[in-house]
């Protein structure tokens, strides 16, 4: 395998995405993480040099809504949802 | 000796836009609803939502854009920022990185002492406001409301061209008055709708490198972004003559405190994956866009100020007073456009309601009356159907609650009593009254005669018009 | 009485019209169908029984008044767990969901009531829609019901099954990379992606938002063109929804390809296909030639990149896509948790399961600074030319013809411990999500294990009307595809 992944690597990834793994987990994750990178690597034997990249495949653009209120309150149904809340907020462990 | 440093400044700020809806759902953005009722899937992050941009967003950006001297990108797009917190319900900020809206601009700012510079934007980007959080004491936990979740934003980041607090208020000063006049944003500092981070860094004078900076935060006016520079240059020169060296960082201003500190957590690690967003669809902006923007450019206060001398040969004061907020020289011409008396109009505004909107702690934008009511109000006084003082009254009335003068001068009776008869009998007996004022005044002392004409408009109940009270009265004398 | 479960949903709707059978009849049936095979089969999460039969009251009510007319009135509907239902659970089949009650239908689910269908539940699916066989819902794998000791494919495995298994009369799925397709191959039914853009994806939770296409999984192509035709709209909702005009799909299910260019590209026959599925694909691109079509093999550049392409696209949207499941708004929150960040972590890590973690860890990577160019910029950029290869494609060809998948159904088991290798299965069906382009899959036979083979056609973009037309065709040509034993059963005892 080209790619090595370190623990770091992995501890740095989980708190950007915010996952906690387990030492198995993390080896597993070190072990397909870099079988993955390895794989799309292969991109690289293509020549992209002034291609440009793709993030919409259509060329639609400008797509808009006027300024204009459509929607109510529907707090009631959207907060039945929420795991903990407190006077119409939804409440998470303190943030500071 | 010591070394001479120099203050390097730039700003981001930002401002949020006057639309009636957020920038990507039809939520209203008004301030005061209860918690979590200005909210729909799209603004809490809700699964299976997605995002429509609202057009007068990007207008109003183009509009700053283009009045602040930039480049409008014929080409944008949105990119998601990502990060964790409880105020960013999606977890990623909907934001512009790699084709923002506008770039390379520059505005030209005065200070006090009438020195100018130019301070050049680097870029203006849209973007999403987050959620408000809400510490609650009493459980030890926080709360979140979603209201200002989606509330459309501008984020103006300039050139590091700054060099002194005189400098970064009058950048923000230029930047408030532009885009008030444009309606593009109320901009006000204590409430949230235009917010400054400043970066600062220094340099030894005559150095060509810039220093590492820092960032600071939680700036609510303008008096805090000037305290907070002066406490941030001071630290950092502590730092760089005790020959240690600045870190980079983010750090919140404690205004009460005079002092900031470092804004760091192991779990922010300041990577935010930009990508550009697949929900939103690329921006393309044609030239007959930006000519329509531009022709619906409104004047600006240079511009004004200086129409406002040629047209209505108004003194530089007046005009600096009237012109100091749009909402006020909308008025002032507005006003003036029915009755063509621009220099009475500017005497209303810049002296009785400065006065009140002082008194009251209000601002322009808050005046109620409309230019009909002030136009009568003039009219009333001009034809002397009303004297002064009443009118003064009157028009605190008109300021508080919006009435209609002529008719609230009619069903109160205030108007001037013009029977001469009647006048004069007045007259006559507050004269056989007061024998003591009356040979004092003919004793020379010309003074009593004003305690004779006080006499008769509190007899009169104010209604009479004093300069025929004063006429009459020497005619008796 | 005729076993109602043997008809298509258009034939249905018919009798319904003509008052041979009544909308609660129907939905009865289809009942009495789940009661009889969901425990084998586990097609559902979640069954609205009783929301089904006052709905069935409701659409009677309304086509004895005339005023519902159309092919979907009455005919009752299964829709995968990630298409959000007003009111309804829906849970991405996860942990992390496992509560969350919609405030809101999806437009595609609201299209379908407007029609009259009407909805019995919701379908399980791999979690997510990540992966290929519907094992990795939280909720236990879905059965193939052909054999159930294979997997039913994935990840729209519950509606594909369950449209097999006579527990509904079509279903919606959702396709990211052949999420359609492949569970609709391995299960001998017809399953479509549209043109990206073409279905409103407004109310489906996202997996790869530039990829992700919600389409039919019907019995036969006369159902599948009819159901599209009614989910079909533009949704001012979604900025990616396109405006079309040319929507009338069933105006396509015509028995002639006389005259149409049919490209089989030489690289999705090569290594790694089964050579059954090889002879029965090759079969069926036989019976449209004798029909009158024109076959030709050729070159399409870049097969082998697509999966990696698609895998750094995918995983880099998924990541950011699914950061929003944080234990605050809804879902899953750890217990015990008085620190925010922990309070994320340990939600998250115990509410998605391990093929979710693993495409959440590599699209944050891909993502991440100093790596963003390398892997997410260079993907889009190959994303690009692969679009390029399939315009030169259909510059030459009206349809491309290949498999759905490699192989037939997997047995249950063998493919989650390999992720790579599960990857590798879906060759030929993701590059058509990276274009955007339509594509379908058709039941063309089966193996000798008995497993259903699928025949895929692909389209150029909005050209459905030409993949409907061959599909519907070559199912005139073929005849009858076997009704799967798990609805057959039914009448022999």
């Amino acid at each position: 395998m080209a790619n090595v992944i370190s623990d770091e690597t992995i501890e740095y990834v989980g708190i950007l995405a915010k996952l906690e793994l387990s030492e198995e987990e993390k080896e597993k994750a070190k072990k397909d993480m870099a079988e993955m990178l390895d794989y799309i690597d292969e991109l690289s034997e293509l020549d992209t040099e002034g291609v440009e990249p793709m993030s919409h495949v259509f060329p639609q653009h400008n797509v808009f809504r006027e300024d204009v209120v459509t929607n109510g309150d529907d707090s009631e149904n959207m907060l039945k949802n929420a795991p903990e809340q407190k006077d119409n907020m939804y409440q998470v462990p303190r943030t500071f | 000796m010591a070394k001479q440093y120099e203050t390097v400044i730039g700003l981001e700020v930002h401002v949020e836009l006057a639309t009636k809806t957020k920038i990507f759902c039809g939520c209203s953005t008004a301030f005061g609803g209860a918690p979590n009722t200005h909210v729909c899937p799209v603004c809490s992050g809700m699964p299976g939502s997605l995002p429509v941009l609202n057009k007068q967003v990007l207008e109003y950006a183009m509009a700053v854009g283009m009045a602040l001297n930039c480049d409008i990108t014929r080409y944008a797009k949105f990119d998601r920022k990502n990060y964790f917190y409880p105020d960013n319900p999606q977890n990623y900020q909907i934001s512009q990185l790699y084709l923002p809206i506008c770039r390379n601009g520059k505005v030209e700012i005065e200070t006090a002492d009438g020195a100018k510079k130019f301070v050049g934007i680097h870029e203006i980007h849209m973007e999403e406001d987050a959620g408000k959080l809400i510490h609650d004491e009493w459980e030890d936990c926080s709360l979140v409301d979603y209201n200002r979740s989606g509330v459309p934003l501008i984020e103006i980041v300039s050139e590091p061209d700054m060099r002194s607090a005189e400098e970064v208020i009058a950048y923000l000063e230029k930047l408030r008055m532009t885009i008030q006049y444009l309606g593009a944003s109320d901009c006000k500092l204590q409430e949230g709708s235009m917010r400054a981070d400043v970066n600062l860094s220094l340099r030894e004078v005559g150095a060509t490198e810039f220093g590492t900076r820092t960032e600071m935060k939680n700036l609510n006016s303008f008096k805090a972004i000037a305290n907070a520079i002066k406490g941030e240059t001071e630290r950092q020169m502590d730092l760089l003559e005790a020959g240690k060296s600045v870190v980079q960082e983010t750090r919140r201003w404690d205004d009460t405190k005079g002092e900031s500190y470092a804004m760091r957590s192991k779990e922010d690690a300041q990577d935010y994956r930009y990508f550009p967003d697949p929900d939103l669809t690329p921006i393309v902006v044609s030239q007959e866009w930006l000519d329509e923007i531009k022709a619906r450019e409104p004047e600006f206060r240079p511009e004004k100020m200086a129409r406002y001398k040629a047209e209505f040969d108004l003194p530089d004061y007046d005009i600096e007073i009237i012109t100091g907020t749009k909402r006020m020289a909308d008025l002032f011409e507005a006003t003036t456009a029915i009755c063509n008396k621009p220099k009475k109009v500017s005497n209303w505004l810049m002296v009785q309601t400065m006065q009140l909107l002082k008194e009251e702690s209000m601002d322009a934008e808050d005046i109620r009356f409309s230019p009909e009511h002030l136009a009568s109000l003039i009219e009333l006084t001009d034809s002397k159907a009303i004297n002064s003082s009443v009118a003064k009254e009157v028009f605190e009335k008109m300021f508080h609650d919006d009435i209609d003068p002529v008719q609230y001068v009619e069903e109160n009776g205030l108007k001037t009593v013009n029977d001469e008869g009647a006048l004069r009998k007045t007259i006559e007996e507050i004269v056989a009254a007061n024998p003591q004022s009356v040979e004092d005044y003919h004793n020379g002392k010309e003074k009593a005669i004003g305690f004779l004409v006080g006499q008769t408009m509190k007899a009169m109940k104010g209604k009479a018009d004093p300069g025929m009270v004063n006429q009459i009265l020497k005619e008796i004398l | 009485m005729e076993n109602l479960l043997k008809l298509s949903a258009v034939e249905l709707s018919t009798r319904i019209k003509n008052k041979e059978v009544t909308v609660r009849e129907a939905v009865e049936a289809v009942f009495a169908q789940i009661d009889k095979t969901e425990e084998t089969y586990n097609c559902y999460v979640t069954l609205d029984r009783e929301g089904a039969l006052v709905r069935a009251q409701e659409i009677q009510q309304q086509i004895d008044a005339g005023t519902l007319t159309g092919p979907l009135a009455g005919v009752p509907v299964a829709i995968k767990d990630n298409m959000c239902t007003e009111g309804m659970l829906t849970t991405c089949s996860s942990k992390i969901l496992y509560n969350f009650i919609p405030t809101f239908s999806a437009e595609a689910v609201l299209q379908l009531e407007k029609a009259g269908a009407v909805v019995l539940g919701k379908t399980n699916m791999d979690e997510f829609a990540m992966g290929s066989t519907t094992e990795t819902s939280a909720f236990g794998a879905t059965k193939n019901p052909w054999n159930e000791a294979h997997v039913p494919g994935g990840s729209s495995g519950g509606s594909a099954a369950a449209v097999a298994a006579g527990e509904c009369f079509f279903a919606l799925g959702s396709d990211t990379g052949g999420s359609i397709r492949q569970p609709a191959s391995y299960c001998g039914v017809v399953g479509m992606k549209p043109t990206y853009g073409t279905v409103s994806r407004y109310g489906l939770i996202a997996y790869g938002s530039s990829l992700d296409q919600i389409g039919p999984i019907c019995k036969d192509v006369t159902d599948c063109a009819t159901v599209l035709e009614a989910i079909t709209c533009h949704d001012p909702k979604d900025s990616t929804s396109m405006q079309r005009e040319d929507t009338d799909f069933t105006s396509a299910l015509v028995d002639d390809v006389k005259g149409m260019k049919i490209g089989i590209p030489k690289d999705y026959f090569g290594e790694g296909l089964d050579p059954q599925v090889k002879e029965k694909v090759l079969a069926a691109a036989e019976v449209l030639k004798e029909k009158g079509a024109v076959v030709e093999e050729f070159d399409l550049a870049l097969v082998k990149y697509a999966i990696p392409t698609y895998y750094t696209i995918a995983d880099a949207e998924a990541s950011s896509n699914l950061e929003r499941f944080d234990g605050v708004k809804y879902g899953y929150r750890a217990k015990d948790t008085d620190e925010l960040h922990q309070m994320y972590k340990r939600s998250r890590s115990e509410g998605f399961g391990p093929e979710v973690k693993r495409r959440i860890m590599l699209g944050s990577f891909v993502l991440s600074s100093g790596y963003y160019d390398a892997y997410y910029l260079k993907a889009l950029k190959v994303k690009a030319l692969i679009k390029k290869a399939f315009d030169e494609a259909f510059a030459k060809y009206d349809v491309i013809l290949g498999p759905v998948a490699p192989t037939t159904a997997p047995a249950l088991g063998s493919s989650l411990s390999d992720p790579m290798k599960m990857y590798l299965g879906d060759i030929y069906t993701i590059s058509v999500n990276l274009a955007g382009l339509p594509g379908i899959s058709v039941p063309c036979g089966r193996d000798d294990a008995g497993l259903p083979i699928g025949l895929q056609l692909i389209g150029d973009c909005f050209q459905e009307k030409k993949l409907i037309r061959m599909a519907y065709t070559y199912e005139c040509a073929r005849g009858q595809f076997p009704v799967c034993r798990a609805i057959t059963e039914k009448e022999g005892r």
